[in-house]
């Protein structure tokens, strides 16, 4: 549960904007420092074979208890140098891409694929739009749903929108306890809705973005505890509860053949929606 | 009845604008062209499908008018026209997001963002979705995606093609991410209609962006535009805001995606119906 005390927010703030506030905790645990505790034998590897490599996505094939898996992760930088080099975590096309090509490479060779998600957003810049980030996000989303190995995709920090769900067409999707998962983020909502993006608290309660939130409107599958205080305060603690729902999300999905987890997958989102009839 | 009418200020009682949407109000018997400024006899723009008969300049028309534009002696069943949202995050915003869909739904007539029927084009059965701008920017919740998975469900088991109009903003926000599961709702769909090699022509008007863009409106066997459309995946303000830099003339227009390869062509509203009828022989053959 969130704690009653944390350094990072007014003690006044609404849950949902100091869970905000703890998914972009400046020492929250990233992609790579969960790749790095809960894989082994880690192998990069870069490109879209179209343009170039996109730093703010990480893929590559790994070992998770000593079974073969691709990663395919959003990943933001700590200091300014690395935040700089990961683009605060914004993916252009071609790390969607490239993220696509993996993914088709696990299909390939029958391996499940782990995705990891952190971002404030898809890039929105002019070389992203001339190079079709739309394009790049809906065939990711189309493809995606074809795979015919697990997928299991885990919102371990910002899910911002559409770039990130980019990654997170799966059979299984779990958040973080702190994580939070968004069409926008609270100060564009902010900006949008009161003229004012100082507003982002009001908004962010407003979004229902909290990982409960996800799982009350059946969005996700399952929240994974943080240690006290959150992630940031023992990152060895957060990755072995991750790892704990990794194992067993992995297991439920094995012995499902190609066709049964391209159904599965497409039925849990084909439901995914509240209206009268 | 008044010959103009000019542009008044901005009145509180009206709703605000959805996603920067501007709407020039004319209600006389003349209008000013957009594009060349010139003063047009209104009955012949409407004759003209809304494009200036002196520069082309296409106008936005509604959901309901490409559908009578697009059909064969503008005749179609519509589909599933009580779905209605139920305001899964009880938003508000500046009024409730209850209020403000059923104030949209008296302007317009419609229950949602979107019309979808089923009718032939030049003699072929199809399944269309056909978007509309007016209702909440044409923004995406969960019944636009409804509507369209189910379009695409009925595509798939009477063999038909699909053709979609986009018009939207995007993700509508009062949904928050209920909208945005809209997009893999809708993409996991159109990997179906894919499997079942059934074509699906994207039509993308004036504005096309967002969680629209990055979902289906790209996902076309065959993606085009009618002139001058705003299509992108950010906003242009939004851009403008980030990377604080100044955007090139006619960034993110139809011209611009034809030229950076994202779409197919860039077709003229009244040769819509010819271009989508020949594609549709070929994909048939």
């Amino acid at each position: 549960m969130v704690p009653e005390e944390n350094p990072g927010a007014q003690p006044e703030s609404h849950p949902a904007w100091r869970r905000v506030q703890l998914a972009r905790h400046p020492k929250r645990p990233h992609s790579l420092d969960y790749i790095q505790r809960l894989f082994t034998d880690f192998q990069e590897v870069h490109g879209d074979r179209t343009f170039g490599d996109d730093p703010a996505i990480v893929a590559g094939l790994a070992q998770f208890e000593g079974n073969p898996l691709m990663v395919v992760a959003e990943q933001k930088g700590r200091d300014t140098k690395q935040k700089l080099f990961r683009n605060f975590g914004m993916p252009k096309p071609e790390g969607y891409r490239k993220a696509l090509r993996v993914m088709q490479m696990a299909d390939k060779f029958r391996r499940p694929v782990v995705t990891f998600l952190d971002t404030p957003g898809a890039y929105p810049g002019i070389d992203a739009e001339e190079r079709g980030q739309a394009e790049a996000i809906a065939r990711n989303l189309r493809e995606m749903a074809r795979l015919g190995v697990p997928v299991v995709v885990v919102c371990i920090g910002e899910g911002g929108s559409g770039g990130a769900l980019a990654l997170g067409v799966g059979n299984t999707v779990l958040m973080m306890e702190n994580a939070v998962y968004s069409v926008i983020s609270p100060e564009s909502c902010a900006a949008i809705i009161y003229r004012d993006s100082g507003k982002a608290e009001q908004a962010a309660a407003a979004l229902k973005l909290t990982a409960p939130d996800l799982l009350e409107l059946e969005l996700i599958d399952g929240i994974i505890p943080e240690p006290p205080g959150g992630a940031q305060e023992d990152p060895d603690a957060a990755a072995e509860s991750l790892r704990q729902h990794l194992r067993r999300s992995l297991n439920q999905l094995d012995g499902l053949s190609p066709d049964q987890l391209v159904q599965h997958r497409y039925a849990k989102f084909r439901n995914m929606g509240n209206f009268f009839a | 009845m008044s010959w103009f009418r000019r542009d008044k200020p901005a009145d509180e009682n009206r709703p605000a604008p959805e996603n920067g949407e501007r709407r020039v109000r004319t209600e006389g018997l003349w209008q000013k062209c957009e594009g060349c400024r010139q003063i047009i006899w209104k009955k012949d723009l409407e004759a003209n499908w809304s494009v200036c008969p002196k520069c082309g300049w296409h106008s936005r028309i509604d959901a309901l008018t490409r559908l009578k534009l697009l059909m064969d002696d503008g005749e179609f069943e519509p589909f599933d026209v009580d779905l209605r949202s139920s305001d899964p995050l009880g938003f508000v915003d500046a009024k409730p997001y209850s209020e403000r869909l059923a104030g949209m739904q008296r302007a317009t007539n419609l229950s949602d963002a979107l019309i979808s029927a089923a009718g032939c084009l030049a003699g072929r059965p199809i399944q269309i979705c056909s978007m509309e701008a007016r209702f909440i920017g044409g923004s995406m919740g969960s019944v636009v995606g409804e509507k369209i998975a189910r379009a695409i469900d009925r595509a798939i088991d009477l063999g038909t093609p699909l053709v979609i109009v986009s018009a939207s903003g995007g993700a509508r926000m009062q949904e928050g991410a209920v909208s945005l599961m809209q997009m893999a709702k809708i993409s996991a769909s159109l990997m179906r209609l894919d499997e079942a090699r059934l074509p699906y022509i994207s039509v993308l008007t004036d504005p096309t962006t967002g969680g629209v863009t990055a979902s289906f409106a790209m996902l076309g066997d065959l993606n085009i535009a009618e002139p001058g459309a705003l299509i992108g995946f950010a906003g242009p303000r939004v851009i403008e805001q980030t990377i604080r830099q100044k955007l090139p003339e006619g960034f993110q227009r139809s011209e611009f995606l034809l030229k950076h390869g994202m779409l197919d062509a860039v077709v003229p509203r009244l040769e819509l119906k010819p271009y989508i009828a020949r594609a549709l022989k070929f994909f048939a053959a």
